[in-house]
């Protein structure tokens, strides 16, 4: 069966999943951050498929900017990770629950 | 260039290659998630390495081959070395010592399992690669450069503000003392 975008479409589904099943299971903040990363890769590779199977470059355009902000985004929250990490010494979501009621 | 497209040409060779990449991408994805040898947050950035490199794989398959450069260069190069800085600044030690809830694991994989069973029918109903023509797009630095300095050149300016926006909001919260 030749390969099309289902095939992509299906990968990037999973990809996703995984990613979720991550920063729901996950209590460590860095890796909750890169399982984030994953989802947004997941996104990506389903843009650029849907923009390879209907020949549009727009879709590419659009993934050009998740990883810009992507990159933006990573700095921001690793900083806040190390600046929270400086007031508290915990990386972990359980010891984080001064909002709590 | 010319050789990847001869590669590529061929029916049965790209075929082979997609299953070879994407179970690359998810193997190493698990493994990301969830390994059951080390919880380490380092075996977690070097497994979202290697995920990262075979999904710029799958991009080529894709043909869009400035979009698969870009990947490895920002993502495997600047991201995960950002990671790996600040895991190396954070004492994670502790993190190896504690268990994964049973209720977070359980509670997680059903409501997952519920999410990819849900988009798996919806792509089975709609089915949206039924009709399409052959692919003919190739995604070069060429092309996709014309679409972005010329539809797409204010976005761009935008995007440049906002990692102007991003870089001095870092600085202000990794100053020592925050306000």
């Amino acid at each position: 069966m030749q390969v099309g975008l289902e095939h992509y479409l299906v990968v990037s589904f999973l990809l996703f999943a995984l990613g979720l099943l991550g920063v729901v299971m996950r209590r460590n903040l860095l890796v909750i951050y890169m399982s984030l990363e994953l989802m947004l890769n997941a996104a990506n590779l389903a843009l650029v498929s849907f923009s390879r199977f209907n020949d549009k470059l727009d879709g590419q355009v659009l993934v050009f900017f998740i990883i810009t902000v992507a990159a933006a985004e990573v700095a921001v929250g690793l900083a806040l990770i190390v600046a929270l990490y400086r007031k508290r010494q915990t990386a972990h979501v359980e010891d984080l629950t001064s909002m709590k009621l | 260039m010319e050789a990847i497209n001869n590669l590529l040409g061929g029916s049965a060779v790209p075929d082979v290659l997609f299953y070879v990449f994407a179970a690359l991408t998810l193997l190493c994805g698990v493994l990301v998630v969830a390994n059951p040898f080390s919880r380490n947050p380092v075996t977690s950035a070097m497994f979202l390495v290697l995920t990262i490199i075979s999904m710029a794989g799958l991009f080529v398959l894709l043909h869009a081959f400035f979009l698969a450069a870009v990947q490895i260069i920002v993502y495997a190069g600047a991201v995960i070395v950002l990671f790996l800085f600040v895991i190396m600044l954070l004492d994670l030690k502790e993190e190896q010592r504690r268990k994964i809830k049973m209720f977070g694991f359980v509670g997680g994989l059903v409501s997952v399992g519920a999410i990819v069973v849900i988009s798996l029918k919806a792509l089975g109903t709609t089915n949206p690669g039924a009709n399409l023509p052959a692919p003919q797009l190739e995604g070069g630095t060429n092309a996709l450069g014309q679409l972005l300095f010329k539809q797409y050149v204010l976005p761009f300016e935008v995007v440049s503000v906002l990692l102007l926006v991003a870089m001095v909001g870092v600085i202000l919260l990794s100053k020592k003392d925050l306000k």
